[in-house]
């Protein structure tokens, strides 16, 4: 394996958990809801997936867990935010909060245990293809998952009635309502998706990223998740482009670490925040194109009338 | 013909003593109608008076307290817009609800069988729309479609459910002259074929054109039923308000008052990608004189008034003069220190703030105009509560304003009263210029009477007044001079004895620039 | 079975009071279970998490020391959010507020006079309210969501302090330890009772910034313009308010309020500037805020009993053998619980138990 190939296999690692963790999040935002406990449900993701690895000794096993942690803990942010009509940024802060604090407190025990890892699935015939097939075709079932996950939910929002209903919702919740749409079930059901999602993100972190468990091991990746979801403009073939991008950013500057240019470490370490940041700043900058792409109900309480 | 007791045989549909209480409160009170098939009935009435609580029980909106509702000689239960459809009974509600961000073929899918593939929907819209006259592109997506044309869709939206009766609420109050003419032929069309219309309306020339009988609603009650054509728009406004209502009190002298409002030649481009740019309005409004602006919702109305009040204030002083100053650059407060008073369109969240009290409200608007009185502390400007707790209470009874509580919350209020408090905060202030955007919209008959009234005697009293409105009766009840915008260009201003409907109709149709309006198929 | 929600016609007062109330008692609640899972006895927990600490007059002092910096932004950050500018980024504010206000000790370390210190203080308010201004900008200037940016920039913050202190200004004395040379008596932050235990004057400064704060809210006009601008852009303007100043004022103050904590902490609790100067109060001043129900005055009381979480946390690791993460997750639940109690506040909660659906509301 070459030195190039190395490096696109570590970008698409990097990549991954942010392309899938974006995606359920824009799940969430078109059925209008916004969801800032993704970094909660990612780090409940890893955790969970990380301690059923370790309980059962198969990663299967902690990649299930991990997925079913996000959706369920996803449950408290759905009661509070469409049941309740609690304010969503409030709400998903508290879940982020109450994530990274379970999260290390249920994790406290496996701090430097090694972790199960999660090993690759080579496709048959399509992995013999010299250099695509080392890259795309030998990798581990997450990745795969990540772009059947693109491509459904891409298929899902503009190929179905059901994506349909779930666009009108995002567009107007009170006509769709009065459209005998139910907005409250779909939203629980975009919600658990995206927690779902997230909790699968979480899992790739440590059970293949790095197989193992840390404190705050999500790093932040939830917060560029949401991010991401701005900068595709709502739309699934963009999310695989900027999570790309991202993991690209991620990737080279650890390396560039690992090279001992001159910039110090951190640095370094600042720049797929600062990307985000300039990435937020060129998207939000045309005001027509961020009126016509975001869903108008994004975030917006909602109380069906009955 | 009135309504007998007895259901007509061959009626389409037959109400008989329908009831809808909320509590205590008769909302509709033994409600009886009758709709033959192939007839256009009008439902008629002011806000509040039931129209929209009885058709909300025909369409399964609302169930009945108690009372009959006889289809096609059958007694029948609607419980919900669903068995509405398919008994055959269509609604298009004056609120749409489209979705913006989807297409026309889309947003009607969203509203019909599951099964039908989009591509057929497309299909069949294309082919509805232009047999009935209301021409449709499918992929054309809602937020760039106008007023009228997103009516079509709620039009086509019903037809392709076949429908024998369609109710309508209040169509044309979204439409200019000549898209509600457009209109008026589809009504006839359908009529033609057997089908009936319900068509509900407080425009009573309207009515009294195109409805074959008219039911008229008071209170919950029915007040009458008659034909509108053997009729005359008195005695069917008698049987909608009760009495005379007070014709406004209109002085004549005529004399040439001193220029207190004037704008000259003023460009604006849109501020947002929705909104509509303003070209070269130019308008003068002198003491004694109410100026009114007449135009259908969505061309400019909005845009004109933000740089008016000095909300969005123009780069250039000069385009905007308000008692002889130059303030097209200044904000809204130097424009209420000279004497200018503004009441927006919206009473929810621009012109009050609901979750705040009417004391509040009260500062919202004159913290500045009023610094002196309602302010101390010097640089602290610490808020004089108990003075302006007064100054509310004072406006409250002075407009007689109806209200829960000493200093409630002013989304506790009912619309007319609310707009009372708002129109009322202005005039407390004697403003030399008053701009006020739809005095009296979704405000009950009493509060919308006295809003005109008090308007006028400002006008009487030296200020000048400009009113933008959607109602043409308003406009002609209180105008001295009228001019119309359309798409964002403003028309002359001609004396209101000299303008017709017909003639605004013309202004409203003329100066539209490009419109996206395709043709009908057929040759006038 | 179905909850149904109602929208009351006046804001219920009662429930204003009641709210947090509510939420600190099912907290305690949910405390108490998680206690029972983890195998410990709930109330002796509890007990120990919350009330034991306040017998000490150690852990008086080190409540009113770790509630400064929490009450000091909270009353920030409560200015923000009710104009409806959400600055999550209080803890990057605080770092660059302490860096900021760590200049004079670093490159002017022999400099002795009364002024060092009220300059330390003012550099650390002009740092911390430089750093949010940057948010504030993005918002205003290129219509960026404020909540991420603002974020993103509080992980940048943390990692620009973690290389200052590891490298330039490490102290070259410093034994491989990270960080700056201690600050001399005149660049520290004097306590105040004359007492080895006593907190430092951050904790007056946060009281005094409370109440001030409270006074312009309740009492002046630009805390009525916050108010309005929360509600509604549209009816601000229509006052005469401009929303894109009210976004720097916000920015800036919380900013400013947050560094002036920084380098509060900083100079009068760790004695200089390293790589970990704080356990998360950017953050834990948002539950602050939210339990305090955005009201400075209430945010004093909150404030409070959010430090007294923090050394409850400590003390229960000692004596009942829990991690002192369970601070983190009681914190969690507290933002959790006071969130749902508020419903109550604006909404009366029905359990609908038939299966009938009602029909449509009042409204003719």
């Amino acid at each position: 394996m070459t030195f190039f190939e190395a490096v696109l296999l570590t970008i698409i690692t990097a990549s991954t958990p942010l392309v899938i963790a974006a995606i359920g999040e824009l799940v969430t935002e078109r059925s209008g809801v916004l969801n800032l406990g993704v970094e909660g449900m990612v780090i409940i993701g890893s955790v969970s997936a990380f301690v059923a690895a370790q309980m059962s000794g198969s990663a299967y096993v902690g990649l299930l867990a991990g997925v079913g942690g996000g959706a369920i803990f996803s449950l408290l942010f759905s009661f509070l935010t469409l049941t309740l009509v609690a304010n969503q940024v409030a709400t998903g802060l508290a879940l982020t909060i109450i994530g990274l604090g379970a999260s290390g407190m249920i994790g406290e025990a496996y701090v430097g245990v090694p972790g199960v890892r999660l090993l690759p699935l080579e496709i048959p015939v399509l992995s013999d293809i010299p250099y695509i097939g080392n890259i795309l075709f030998k990798q581990d079932i997450i990745f795969y998952l990540s772009i059947v996950l693109v491509v459904a939910v891409n298929w899902y929002l503009f190929h179905t009635r059901s994506g349909l209903k779930m666009r009108a919702i995002g567009d107007s919740h009170s006509s769709a309502h009065a459209l005998g749409i139910n907005v409250i079930r779909t939203r629980y059901l975009a919600i658990m998706f995206g927690g779902a999602c997230a909790g699968l993100a979480g899992a790739q972190l440590s059970l293949i990223y790095t197989p193992q468990w840390t404190e705050n091991m999500s790093g932040g990746r939830g917060w560029i998740a949401l991010a991401l979801v701005v900068f595709a403009s709502w739309r699934p073939w963009r999310i695989l482009a900027g999570g790309y991008l991202f993991g690209a950013v991620t990737i080279l500057q650890l390396h560039a670490q690992a090279f001992g240019i001159g910039i110090p470490a951190q640095f370094l370490s600042m720049l797929p925040y600062a990307a985000t940041v300039v990435v937020l700043i060129i998207i939000s900058h045309n005001r027509r194109a961020t009126l016509v792409n975001t869903p108008a109900s994004l975030g917006k309480t909602f109380v069906p009338d009955r | 013909m009135s309504s007998s007791d007895e259901p007509h045989a061959d009626a389409l549909l037959s109400i008989r003593k329908l009831t809808k209480l909320f509590g205590s409160f008769a909302a509709c009170n033994e409600i009886n109608l009758d709709i033959q098939p192939g007839e256009i009935h009008a439902l008629l009435g002011e806000n509040g008076a039931g129209k929209s609580t009885l058709v909300k029980m025909l369409f399964g909106v609302l169930e009945p307290t108690t009372g009959q509702i006889i289809w096609e000689g059958n007694p029948v239960s609607i419980s919900s817009p669903r068995s509405a459809r398919h008994l055959g009974v269509g609604m298009v509600f004056q609120h749409f609800s489209l979705f913006e961000a989807l297409t026309v073929a889309e947003n009607i899918a969203l509203s019909l069988d599951d099964r039908i593939p989009i591509a057929k929907i497309a299909e069949e819209t294309v082919a509805l729309s232009q047999a009935y006259g209301l021409p449709l592109d499918p992929h054309a997506q809602v937020a760039d479609l106008s007023v009228g044309e997103r009516q079509r869709i709620e039009i086509v939206r019903v037809l392709l459910q076949n429908p024998k009766l369609i109710i309508l609420d209040e169509p044309t109050s979204v439409l200019t002259p000549q898209e509600a003419d457009r209109l008026f032929e589809t009504l006839f069309k359908l009529r033609a074929e057997g089908r009936s219309v319900l068509y509900i309306s407080h425009r009573l020339e309207e009515v009294q054109r195109i409805c074959d009988r008219a039911t008229v609603l008071r209170h919950g009650k029915v007040t009458g039923a008659c034909e509108p054509r053997q009729e005359t728009t008195g005695s069917l406004a008698r049987m909608m308000v009760g009495s005379d209502v007070a014709s406004i009190r209109h002085d004549d002298r005529r004399e040439k008052g001193k220029i207190q409002l004037e704008i000259a030649g003023l460009s604006a481009p849109a501020r947002t990608p929705f909104a509509i740019s303003l070209k070269d309005v130019s308008l003068r409004v002198r003491t004694g004189e109410i100026l009114a602006i007449a135009g259908v919702a969505g061309n400019g109305q909005g845009e004109l008034f933000d740089v008016i009040s000095g909300e969005f204030p123009v780069p250039v002083d000069d385009l905007i003069d308000i008692c002889g100053e130059m303030i097209g650059t200044q904000g809204i407060n130097a424009r209420r220190l000279l004497g200018a008073g503004f009441v927006p369109e919206e009473r929810h969240g621009h012109a009050a703030v609901t979750g705040m009290s009417l004391s509040d409200n009260l500062v919202l608007a004159r913290s500045q105009s009023d610094a002196k009185a309602f302010l101390g502390g010097g640089f602290l400007n610490i808020i004089r509560r108990g003075v302006v707790k007064q100054a509310a209470k004072r406006i409250s009874a002075e407009m007689d304003v109806r209200k829960s509580g000493e200093d409630p919350n002013a989304g506790s209020l009912s619309g007319g009263n609310l707009q009372k408090f708002i129109v009322g905060r202005e005039l407390d202030r004697q403003p030399t210029v008053l701009v006020v955007n739809q005095p009296t919209w979704g405000v009950d008959a009493g509060a919308a009477s006295r809003i005109r009234q008090a308007i006028v005697d400002l006008a009487r009293n030296g200020s000048a007044v400009l009113v933008i409105s959607q109602d043409l009766d308003e406009i002609f009840e209180v105008a001295t001079d009228i001019a119309v915008i359309s798409d964002g260009r403003l028309s002359a201003a001609y004396p209101a004895r000299e303008m017709t409907r017909e003639k605004i109709g013309l202004l409203m149709g003329g100066t539209h620039g490009t419109t996206t309006e395709a043709e009908p198929a057929h040759a006038h | 079975m179905r909850i149904e929600l109602e929208k009351r016609r006046n804001v219920s007062k009662l429930f204003g009071f009641v709210s947090p109330l509510l939420a600190l008692l099912l907290t305690l609640s949910a405390g108490a279970i998680m206690f029972l899972f983890l195998g410990k006895a709930p109330l002796d927990s509890l007990y120990a998490l919350l009330v034991e600490p306040l017998f000490d007059p150690w852990s008086l002092n080190e409540l009113a020391r770790k509630a400064g910096p929490l009450i000091l932004i909270a009353v920030g950050l409560s200015v923000c959010y009710r104009s409806n500018n959400w600055n999550i980024g209080a803890e990057g504010q605080y770092s660059v507020g302490a860096i900021f206000g760590s200049i004079i000790p670093v490159y002017f370390y022999g400099w002795s006079s009364p002024m060092v210190l009220p300059l330390m203080l003012l550099m650390g308010a002009i740092g911390g309210g430089l750093f949010a201004a940057i948010p504030a900008l993005l918002k205003t200037h290129f219509n960026t969501n404020e909540i991420l940016t603002s974020l993103m920039l509080t992980y940048m913050a943390q990692l620009l302090l973690d290389w200052i202190t590891r490298g330039p200004w490490r102290n070259p004395d410093g034994h491989g330890f990270y960080g700056t040379r201690d600050f001399t008596p005149d660049q520290t932050l004097p306590p105040i009772w004359d007492d080895a235990i006593s907190a430092h004057w951050g904790f007056i400064f946060a009281v005094i910034a409370a109440i001030l704060i409270w006074f312009m809210m309740r009492y002046t006009l630009k805390g009525f313009e916050v108010v309005v601008l929360g509600h509604s852009e549209r009816a601000g303007r229509f006052a005469g308010f401009s929303p894109k100043k009210m976004v720097w004022f916000a920015f800036i103050l919380s900013g400013a309020l947050a560094g002036l904590a920084g380098i509060s902490e900083v100079s009068g609790s760790v004695g200089h500037l390293q790589p970990d100067i704080s356990p998360g109060y950017g953050f834990t001043a948002i539950i602050v805020a939210y339990l305090g129900r955005l009201n400075p005055l209430g945010i004093i009381a909150s404030g409070l009993v959010l430090a007294l979480t923090y050394i409850g946390g400590e003390a229960a690791q000692l004596s009942i053998g829990v991690s002192e993460k369970v601070t983190r997750v009681f914190q969690g639940f507290l933002l959790f619980f006071v969130l749902s109690c508020d419903t109550l506040i604006t909404y009366q909660i029905r359990i609908v138990w038939s299966r009938v659906r009602r029909k449509a509301g009042a409204t003719a």
